[in-house]
């Protein structure tokens, strides 16, 4: 059988058409007549192909059943034979004023999962009722499903009339039940129209048997029905998809998601909060450049400097950025076989970005098809529900009033999207805090330390092997920065190890925590306007990543690339020897488990430079990545 | 934004989304239309490049047309090209009708080349509007370790979020143009310029309007001779795409049975 129930009837201008594309999700109890409808709107908008109908009938007649409008739909034999629809279709076609998609979410409550699928990518929503039965549990589930996804247009479609005589009467009643229903959740329905899919009366044309209704048809509501927000006007923001460096470019590729960027737009990035500038927009064929591009478009963008940043960023406009959180609320809807529990595992994604998360909270667990809101300390499957979400990093967030791309978030579960939800609320603290901590602001605002030092806030965290000249780099900035009137303080690795992380071995958890320790004070120091000058080997980049997320957008990472043998010859404290010698275990440098940064913000190489050059080449890293105003002198001429 | 720039961009998200999600990707060069329109997209997607094999899985029947196609532009689009043949025609199960049989030798094909490469990832140019049962299709789609497709078990995909883990021993296929439909195909190729088989354009009142195995495909009545007049004649006709192709016409039940088994 060769059927196409996505018929786009074509002209060589459509494609270029500028007609409104509406989305629009078919939703109603599984008897409601839903697939009886589609089959109708398509014949009324001339929209099945030649002899559709013709063949229908004969496998009609060749199954022994009378033909059925719905058969149009029952394309699958496999779907024939259990009497529903199984997944979610799409149906392209066209009234007079829209495109229209139609997505044709299945009503058995045992696939609701895929009508959520379906209603979650709707601009707009055809919700039907059977005239006879009236409204259902299954339907009142699905008004507040729509409402959850946040689907605000829905045209009400009063089927099956030829069954009560086209009584007015009854049409008010099913009407008036919905309304209140639908007015409850917040969402006025846009029309409620009195139909019979089966007789065709109500769906094109008016029908003479429904001249009472002063209302549109089934095709002049979709003609009524707005396509989604536009996108464009919101502010931009540009998940990071991936960084291409297939040649000398280094490129940043996303999808728009929201607003517009162009060629010297300053951006920031989140939820590091660093800032540069677009230095070109970059496609192919290189033919026919564009500089500039809006929501929707898929992008490549170079930077004019080097940044560490990530596949999971959102790139905005520093004046209307997202925010970064490690934690947020979320309205969610549940998909999986296993319920969703208080402390559950869970992988978040939001934009591109990934992070493992924890479940803090439950806050609220619904049975949509009751409504009730239960106590219930689960969620489980196909009920929604309210959570607070912890997440092991700061990630980039709007809320989904503000930005419906960037403020919603799937939830996975074993490699499984298991849920997707809306972000209700984001926490702009760094980490989720028991209740009966209360942290105190500083009376100073960062100005005002910015004001009086001459730079602001940073952590400089010098990594590299022994005997690199970490230490000594960072005694030299230190000088240099004070001498200037700064306020710059010195986290030696060894120094700290003496008191703080005293009780702290070289295991690599006892190093994980040492890092830990040490980018902590070194944030809260930067935080409150002090340069925290942090020299340690941190061998390992996840700590160093670590560090750098606690430090959030004030980190500055240098690696002291001193060739290994260079430092060997150098040994300082001595190590390398008493190493060699087989008295100094878990020693990093002749071990080779020294794992460079990737994309620090400088690399030196103290046995090609004095310690003023470098000095002076990390004083204008500061100076370009913000910490120091650009007409700091130069040390080296100090 | 127009149509076509919209279908781009939402294919090349796809694209960009396969290539950071999946380590051992492969392109399907099936020579056609489709397919040649997918690469265009990838080179959009990475600036020039397409940065994973493109694997034609050879039956050896196809139109001489197509593999002087296949030869020029793997070398023009500095294609990482991988022609892999298929098994005879007798490893394939008997009881399917000839078309058929024919196609899932293609399938037996495609198994032996997954197994060779350990391919994690597939890349694949079906369309939603092509036939029903592609309609239910999701863009990144878990295959069996038999290649096999369950069309009743499929995980949800939303909000352009997509299952990306494969089960062990499975693999993914991935559909970057699942939304377009064949109009838009046409529209970007002229737009584009992307070159195509000349067999698309009709001669002596016949074209081919979808392109499998030369035995088993065949041409429909047109005069449309160039990529416009196919334009013309698609807004103007109401014949579905796949007549031409025996496959479809055999049993109800052919198209559904060959992809629960791993056709495309």
């Amino acid at each position: 059988m060769n059927m196409i129930v996505a018929h786009r009837p074509v002209a060589p201008n459509v494609a270029t058409s500028s007609r409104p594309l509406v989305r629009i999700v078919i939703v109603g109890h599984v008897d409601h007549g839903k697939s009886t409808l589609i089959g109708r709107l398509l014949h009324e908008t001339g929209s099945l192909p030649d002899g559709k109908l013709d063949t229908l009938k004969a496998v009609s007649a060749r199954r022994g059943m009378p033909f059925e409008w719905s058969f149009l739909l029952d394309s699958l034999q496999t779907e024939r034979d259990q009497g529903i629809t199984i997944d979610t279709t799409q149906i392209a076609f066209r009234t007079p004023h829209r495109d229209v998609v139609l997505i044709d979410a299945p009503g058995h409550a045992e696939f609701l999962r895929n009508m959520i699928t379906g209603a979650a990518q709707a601009d707009a929503a055809l919700l039907l009722i059977d005239a006879h039965e009236g409204v259902r549990d299954q339907t009142r589930r699905h008004g507040y499903l729509l409402h959850l996804l946040g689907v605000k247009q829905v045209a009400v479609v009063v089927n099956k009339m030829d069954r009560v005589g086209y009584s007015e009467a009854r049409f008010r009643e099913v009407g008036d039940e919905i309304s209140a229903h639908l007015k409850g959740l917040g969402v006025a329905p846009a029309a409620i129209i009195p139909i019979s899919a089966r007789e065709g009366d109500g769906v094109g044309a008016a029908s003479p048997r429904l001249d009472w209704h002063g209302g549109p048809t089934v095709i002049g509501a979709i003609d009524q029905f707005e396509p989604a927000r536009a996108l464009e006007q919101l502010p931009l923001r540009l998940p990071v998809q991936a960084i291409y460096k297939f040649d000398d470019r280094r490129i940043v590729a996303g999808r728009i998601e929201s607003g517009g960027l162009a060629r010297g737009d300053e951006i920031v990035i989140m939820p590091a909060g660093k800032i540069a500038k677009i230095r070109s927009v970059e496609s192919w064929p290189a033919a026919s450049p564009q500089t500039a591009h809006r929501a929707g478009h898929a992008v490549g963008i170079t930077l004019d400097r080097e940044l560490f940043l990530e596949r999971g960023d959102i790139i905005g406009h520093a004046a209307a950025a997202p925010r970064a959180t490690r934690r947020l609320r979320a309205r969610i809807f549940w998909l999986h076989d296993t319920p969703l529990n208080a402390g559950d595992a869970i992988l978040v994604r939001l934009g591109t970005r990934e992070s493992r998360a924890t479940v803090a909270a439950i806050d609220q667990a619904i049975d949509p098809g009751e409504l009730a809101s239960g106590t219930s300390a689960v969620i489980a499957r196909n009920h929604v529900g309210e959570i607070e979400i912890a997440l092991t990093q700061p990630i980039a967030a709007d809320l989904h009033t503000d930005n419906p791309h960037t403020g919603r978030l799937v939830i996975e579960v074993d490699g499984r999207i298991a849920g997707g939800g809306l972000v209700i609320g984001l926490d702009a603290a760094p980490r989720a805090a028991p209740v009966d901590i209360v942290p105190v602001e500083s009376a100073l605002r960062p100005e005002e330390r910015a004001a009086r030092y001459r730079h602001r806030g940073a952590v400089v965290w010098f990594t590299g092997l022994p005997g690199a000249g970490k230490s000594t780099l960072a005694r030299a900035l230190e000088r240099w920065l004070f001498q200037g009137g700064g306020a710059p303080v010195l986290l030696d690795g060894d120094t700290l190890r003496a008191g703080l992380n005293g009780d702290l071995g070289f295991s690599a958890t006892d190093r994980s925590e040492n890092v830990r320790r040490l980018a902590e004070v070194a944030a809260h120091l930067a935080r409150n306007g002090h340069i925290a000058i942090v020299a340690a080997v941190s061998p390992s980049a996840e700590d160093r990543a670590a560090a750098r997320r606690i430090s959030g957008a004030l980190f500055r990472e240098v690696h002291v690339a001193t060739p290994a043998a260079v430092c060997e010859s150098r040994d300082p404290k001595g190590h390398y020897a008493k190493a060699r010698a087989g008295g100094l275990d878990g020693f990093t440098g002749i071990g080779g488990d020294y794992q460079p940064p990737e994309a620090s913000e400088l690399t030196l190489d103290t046995s090609r430079h004095t310690v003023a050059e470098a000095t002076a080449d990390i004083a204008r890293m500061l100076a370009r990545t913000g910490v120091l105003p650009d007409a700091v002198a130069d040390p080296a001429a100090s | 934004m127009d149509r076509l720039d919209q279908l781009e961009a939402q294919s090349v998200y796809i694209f960009r989304e396969a290539f950071a999600r999946l380590k051992r990707l492969a392109l399907l060069w099936s020579l056609g239309k489709d397919s040649n329109v997918m690469i265009w997209l990838a080179r959009k997607a990475f600036f020039g490049r397409v940065p994973f094999p493109a694997l034609h899985v050879d039956t050896g029947k196809k139109f001489p047309e197509m593999y002087a196609f296949r030869d020029r532009y793997g070398r023009e689009w500095d294609l990482d090209l991988r022609v892999e043949p298929c098994p005879p025609i007798d490893a394939v199960d008997p009881t399917l009708p000839p078309a058929a049989r024919s196609a899932a030798r293609k399938t037996e094909g495609l198994k032996l080349a997954l197994a060779k490469y350990g391919f994690d990832g597939l890349i694949a140019g079906i369309r939603r509007d092509e036939e029903a049962t592609r309609a239910k299709e999701r863009v990144f789609s878990p295959r069996g370790a038999e290649g096999g497709w369950d069309v009743r078990d499929q995980p949800p995909e939303f909000w352009d979020h997509f299952n990306a883990a494969p089960p062990p021993g499975a693999h993914l296929r991935i559909h970057p143009i699942l939304h377009w439909t064949e109009a838009d195909i046409w529209a970007y190729t002229q737009r584009e310029n992307i070159p195509i088989i000349p067999l698309y354009l009709a001669k002596n009142g016949k074209r081919y309007r979808s392109l499998g195995d030369a035995d088993i495909t065949f041409p429909v009545e047109s005069n449309a001779s160039n990529v416009a007049e196919i334009l013309d004649e698609l807004a103007a006709t109401k014949v579905p795409e796949r007549s031409g192709r025996a496959l479809d016409h055999e049993t109800e039940d052919a198209f559904e049975r060959l992809r629960v088994a791993g056709y495309l």
